[in-house]
């Protein structure tokens, strides 16, 4: 299936295989922050609910 | 004029002025921003004597020499209008070849001779297979004979 | 188009328009770069110069071209904010500009890694690399600049004041290694007339940029809903979306 020498990449796999691994981390970076981002809005939205409640009664 | 109309004209002010200083700055500093020189730049003496600069040009056919043994390489580069002889002493790129563009960093000599300290080597935006490009260079080869090979001007 | 425009100036209706857009974008960009990945690494040819290392561009030109992008897009943003009074245009670019900046470190790094191999040297001061490594401080400037006032309205303001300015850069960056001498190649596929490569080589390299624009936009309807959010986290709609 994969061709031989496959991880080798004809000798370059040292600047080959870092710089794929550098762009998919970032891919990874922006997934998990962005997710973050979203989970720390939802949670401040809450508190500001839970605040406005506890001020009504 | 509306308020939107002109925060829509300071806006486009501010870049039309930033835009124009920049502009300007690269048209008076063109030659600096430019990462080297080209032989006929150097042949012209528009290169810096008595400085370090760069130049970039394509390593001549046949014009590779080096001593078995030793470090040192002696090239001449071609921009195919003028030609500077190179010589160079350390590790070079795995693109270097005959044909090559390349770039090398150091001095003109009093006698016309670049000595590098540093060559890097430049590839063009072209990509192909290896077999692509064998049988391209056979045809080629077939076309040169029979027409005279015209030397492709592109760095 | 216009009445389309209006409607996603709308926080509600743009916070909507996120959330149905995302998982699509997602979808798209896990079988775009999945395709291009193993195309571009298993069965692509080595180029007949760089040998494998040239594979570098399967993740190095997406990169380059998205930090381009995303900074057009912070701009165009902030433009839009500041001249139409249009507020979410503020949340767009506060969302781009992280992304943008990933990207823009992206590139400067894995064509370090390619640089090294081919040219001889990992770093130059050469007119395009330089040009993309102002764009990265441009990035941390319109970034920092937001969060450097007290009051969010006057950040947001001078954040998309520094972004417009700075995007005379993009066309620089771009078109750097035509104005001047440069050791960085020209455009492969960005560029008029035919890309310079034959189809083994070029479908994984379109199926990455069209991959990693997808990736671009699912993680932007992700910050945008989240910057949309915080921004009006005092309104009503805000409290029964997330009360429900």
């Amino acid at each position: 299936m994969i061709r031989s020498g496959f991880w080798a990449m004809g000798g370059y796999a040292r600047f080959v295989w870092p710089s794929i691994g550098f762009a998919l981390a970032i891919l990874a970076w922006n997934i998990w922050s962005a997710r973050r981002h979203h989970a720390r809005a939802l949670l401040r939205v809450r508190r500001a609910i839970q605040m406005a409640r506890s001020e009504e009664s | 004029m509306t308020p939107r109309r002109k925060r829509l004209w300071v806006v486009l002010g501010i870049l039309a002025g930033v835009s124009a200083s920049v502009a300007l700055a690269v048209v008076a500093g063109r030659q600096d921003i430019s990462f080297y020189y080209v032989p006929t730049q150097v042949a012209l003496g528009k290169a810096p004597a008595d400085k370090d600069f760069r130049i970039g040009g394509l390593v001549m056919k046949g014009s590779v020499r080096r001593k078995p043994g030793d470090m040192t390489v002696h090239f001449v580069l071609t921009d195919y209008a003028h030609q500077v002889p190179v010589v160079y002493t350390g590790v070079l790129p795995d693109l270097f070849r005959e044909g090559q563009g390349i770039i090398a960093h150091g001095q003109l000599g009093p006698n016309g001779v670049f000595v590098a300290d540093e060559v890097l080597a430049k590839h063009d935006s072209k990509y192909m297979p290896p077999e692509i490009a064998a049988s391209l260079k056979k045809n080629a080869g077939a076309a040169a004979a029979g027409a005279g090979a015209a030397p492709n001007p592109r760095g | 188009m216009w009445t389309w425009f209006h409607r996603l100036a709308s926080p509600p209706h743009l916070y909507r328009t996120a959330a149905a857009w995302a998982p699509w974008l997602a979808f798209a960009a896990v079988i775009l770069i999945g395709y291009g990945l193993v195309d571009g690494l298993v069965f692509a040819p080595p180029d007949y110069q760089q040998g494998d290392a040239f594979r570098i561009i399967y993740v190095h030109a997406p990169s380059a071209w998205l930090s381009l992008f995303g900074y057009t897009l912070m701009a165009v943003a902030g433009a839009v904010a500041l001249i139409w009074r249009i507020k979410v245009g503020y949340a767009v670019a506060a969302a781009a500009a992280p992304i943008g900046a990933s990207f823009t470190l992206s590139a400067l790094v894995t064509g370090s890694l390619w640089g090294r191999p081919m040219w001889g040297t990992y770093w130059a001061w050469d007119p395009r690399l330089t040009s993309e490594l102002i764009l990265l401080f441009l990035y941390f400037g319109v970034i920092s600049l937001r969060k450097a006032f007290e009051d969010p309205n006057r950040g947001d303001r001078a954040s998309a004041l520094l972004g417009i300015v700075g995007v005379v850069n993009v066309p620089i960056v771009h078109f750097s290694v035509y104005w001047w001498n440069s050791l960085h190649q020209g455009g492969t596929v960005m560029r008029l007339g035919k890309p310079e490569m034959p189809g083994s080589m070029l479908w994984p390299l379109l199926a990455m940029l069209a991959g990693f624009m997808c990736f671009f936009g699912a993680v932007l309807c992700v910050r945008v809903r989240a910057e949309i959010l915080s921004r009006e986290r005092q309104s009503t709609w805000v409290r029964e979306v997330v009360a429900a």
